[in-house]
């Protein structure tokens, strides 16, 4: 008998309706992009060749997806099995924000039919840290799908498959380790070869891909925190709080050593004087620090980890914190030169929220469908 | 400041050249090594002392005397006597007065002599395949000529590509087994000055640093004196910003060839040789006399694995960045951006939503705090 069990209970559910009514819409606009082209629905340009479809659904999307990554480090690597309950939905959760983060790339594509060529080995440019970011996602989506697929066979009851899966399953757990450390430090260095065109407030240079990985753990952990809660709350289960709390520890160490690393960086590089600036740079500088310290303060302290309420508003202020940092560095401060300016179109904003739509009610009907969440016990 | 100034009349004499000509090619040499202008001074002094001079015996094997016929054509001030003076030529067998057994016995002589003194230099492949027999001179294989005056060599120098890594006798199918005198010579040190042919100034320079400071000039690790071989071509290419800003010839004679747009896309392989051809150009003829210089891409002479060894159009391997396709074109910034209100308010209320979302579970998560864990059943 499985510990895993589905949700069951209504599809249609009001939330539901909400965001399918959105990604109906978005419909529109993605059918746009691909008949009239990029210029046509976005405020790309040559300054700006990044906007909010690689920014938020690439760069970001992919660091809310890091759930399955940073618990499937705590239990498989430091062996902190009582918090397996928690990694089904992680990794469903991983796996529908990779494909997401997948997908919004295509929109980016300037010929996304050609995307195929990436993988013929001879087209390899090994000094692209695009090709590293892009097999890697590529390979860490069908791992990702991989790792999940224990939970449909469980559905199906394809006892033969998933026995030799569990068998294998062990490999495929180190290659969804070894992926996401990869291409998440890799999205740092993308900063890297940006350049001076980004913020010296954000270009640490060599040492992007730390800051890159830290952040992305930090993310990965809170949404984690933030998935929970909001099960607790929109499905009326049992809190998993007791289990979060420990994750709390987990984060408070990441996020000290994240703001430790950026300040004694910001000194050693010798861009203290950014902070004295007094421009929108540094302004969004201290927001972003604020939103970082926040969790720090409310996870320091042992009674707020184990307040729901408290450790959901930590999370969610590093989910804030971490977007902003990433926004920050990718989108905000970039200087391109001079005359360029961005700001995302109806379009634009339209597909990516037509996405993310499109995520969270899949999210919603496969825990209902599929045994993903844990069995709540019974005390 | 007290010393004596140093008496150059001799120099005039001996090499038919003025004293500020003189000095200027000494400063000049220096400055091509990175040394300050007292390094000029004392090559100077080194080469104005015919005490010093080095023995030199010079070995000829498999090539055209392309390396030679480069130093004798020089432009510089009497480099050939400069050269021819500043050492001691005792074997040359294109310069030699001499021929046949007489010149053999004075090499012996000479490297008998000054065994653990000499300067050896080697100019064209050796070939090894059945023991080395497809290049003899005087009988006695090129092969066993290098060896043995290797033996007792102060320094080894490899001058061409030929002698450095194998030239184009070493291309495919390489029918004589040629090779390099680094390959022939394992594990003794040969410094080599790659090129087809090598820029004399090259080779000048290295010669003046050995004999001036009695060691080498440091090398890289393929024994490549760092002061010409330190950079790529690409590196200091004065077609470079051409490059970085996507301007390419792409046929011979078309817009952008004739403008002297970078010759990246016509199989240029300055991305991937090192040498200091657009800094010093060549023979000091000036007017951009070098490959890139008139036009036609890097074919990488002096780089082993590159020159006479992959197509001559053939795209290079960038060590760097590899350029776009398209590059952003400037006149069209001032039409970016544009901020809508309808985008806007699009973006504040997705922000909105899920902020406000989380406030209302944050909520709910208290309650449930605040009554217990007794509602799990609910």
């Amino acid at each position: 008998m499985s510990a895993y069990k589905p949700l069951g209970g209504r599809i249609l559910t009001a939330p539901f309706i909400f965001f399918a009514v959105i990604f109906l819409i978005s419909l529109y606009f993605m059918a746009q992009r691909f008949i009239f082209g990029m210029g046509a629905a976005s405020n790309l340009n040559g300054g700006f060749a990044w906007g909010i479809w690689v920014v938020y659904d690439v760069v970001i999307g992919t660091a809310f997806a890091c759930g399955g990554y940073a618990l499937a480090f705590t239990v498989y690597v430091f062996n902190k099995g009582q918090y397996h309950p928690l990694v089904r939905p992680a990794i469903l959760a991983s796996l529908l924000g990779y494909a997401m983060g997948g997908f919004g790339a295509f929109f980016d594509m300037g010929r996304w039919w050609q995307f195929y060529e990436i993988f013929l080995p001879w087209n390899w440019n090994f000094n692209s840290v695009m090709l590293e970011v892009g097999l890697c996602v590529s390979a860490y989506i069908l791992v990702l799908a991989l790792e999940f697929a224990p939970v449909y066979l469980e559905k199906i009851g394809a006892k033969g498959l998933l026995k030799t899966l569990n068998k294998l399953l062990f490999f495929f757990i180190a290659l969804g380790m070894l992926l996401p450390t990869m291409h998440q430090s890799s999205l740092g260095s993308l900063l890297i070869v940006m350049g001076q065109k980004v913020h010296p407030l954000w270009q640490s240079w060599q040492f992007q891909p730390l800051l890159a990985l830290l952040s992305a753990l930090i993310m990965g952990f809170s949404i984690v925190i933030f998935e929970a809660s909001f099960s607790t709350v929109g499905f009326r289960r049992a809190s998993e709080t007791s289990l979060l709390a420990g994750l709390g520890k987990i984060i408070l160490g990441l996020l000290i050593s994240f703001l430790l690393v950026r300040t004694v960086l910001l000194v050693v590089q010798g861009n203290l004087d950014q902070l004295f600036a007094g421009d929108r740079a540094t302004l969004l500088y201290l927001i972003e620090t604020v939103l970082f310290l926040i969790p720090v303060f409310i996870l320091a302290s042992p009674v707020n980890r184990n307040d729901g309420g408290k450790l959901l508003i930590a999370a969610v202020s590093m989910l804030l914190g971490g977007a902003l940092y990433r926004f920050d560095a990718f989108l905000f401060t970039l200087n391109p030169g001079v005359g360029y300016s961005y700001f995302p179109s109806v379009p634009e904003i339209m597909v990516t929220l037509g996405v993310v739509s499109f995520e969270i009610m899949a999210y919603l009907v496969l825990v209902k469908t599929l045994p993903v969440l844990h069995r709540e016990e019974h005390a | 400041m007290a010393e004596k100034e140093f008496d150059f009349s001799e120099v005039e004499k001996r090499l038919g050249v003025s004293r500020r000509t003189f000095l200027k090619f000494c400063t000049g040499v220096a400055a091509s090594l990175g040394l300050p202008t007292s390094a000029a001074m004392a090559m100077a002094k080194a080469v104005a002392d015919p005490k010093r001079r080095p023995p030199v015996i010079w070995l000829h094997g498999q090539e055209c005397t392309g390396p030679t016929e480069a130093l004798l054509r020089s432009e510089q001030p009497s480099l050939a006597h400069l050269i021819l003076d500043l050492i001691s030529l005792d074997y040359h067998q294109t310069l030699d007065a001499g021929a046949g057994h007489q010149v053999e016995a004075v090499k012996k002589k000479s490297m008998r002599e000054n065994a653990g003194k000499y300067l050896l230099v080697i100019e064209g492949a050796i070939p090894v395949k059945d023991k080395g027999i497809y290049c003899k001179i005087a009988g006695e294989t090129m092969l066993d000529l290098t060896r043995e005056a290797a033996e007792h060599a102060a320094a080894i120098v490899a001058y061409g590509s030929c002698s450095s890594w194998g030239g184009v006798q070493s291309a495919t199918p390489n029918p004589t087994g040629a090779q390099g005198a680094p390959q022939v010579l394992k594990g003794k040190p040969v410094v080599t000055i790659p090129g087809c042919p090598p820029n004399p100034a090259n080779f000048v320079g290295t010669v003046l640093f050995f004999v001036t400071y009695g060691k080498l000039p440091p090398l890289d690790e393929k024994m490549r004196p760092q002061w010409a071989y330190g950079r790529l071509i690409h590196e200091n290419c004065y077609r470079r910003p051409h490059f970085d800003a996507g301007r390419f010839a792409n046929e011979f004679g078309d817009e952008g060839h004739r403008k002297g747009y970078c010759l990246y896309k016509l199989g240029c392989k300055g991305p991937e040789t090192y040498n200091n051809c657009p800094s010093l150009e060549y023979n000091n003829i000036g007017g951009g006399v070098w490959p890139v210089g008139v036009g036609h891409p890097c074919f990488g002479c002096s780089e082993g694995g590159v020159g006479f060894t992959k197509p001559l159009f053939s795209l290079a391997d960038l060590k760097t960045l590899t350029p776009p396709n398209t590059f952003p074109k400037i006149q069209d910034r001032q039409k970016t951006g544009g901020l809508s209100a309808g985008a806007a308010a699009l973006a504040g209320a997705a922000v909105g939503v899920a902020v406000g979302a989380s406030a209302v579970t944050v909520k709910k998560l208290g309650d449930k705090n605040s009554s217990g864990s007794g509602d799990q059943q609910d």
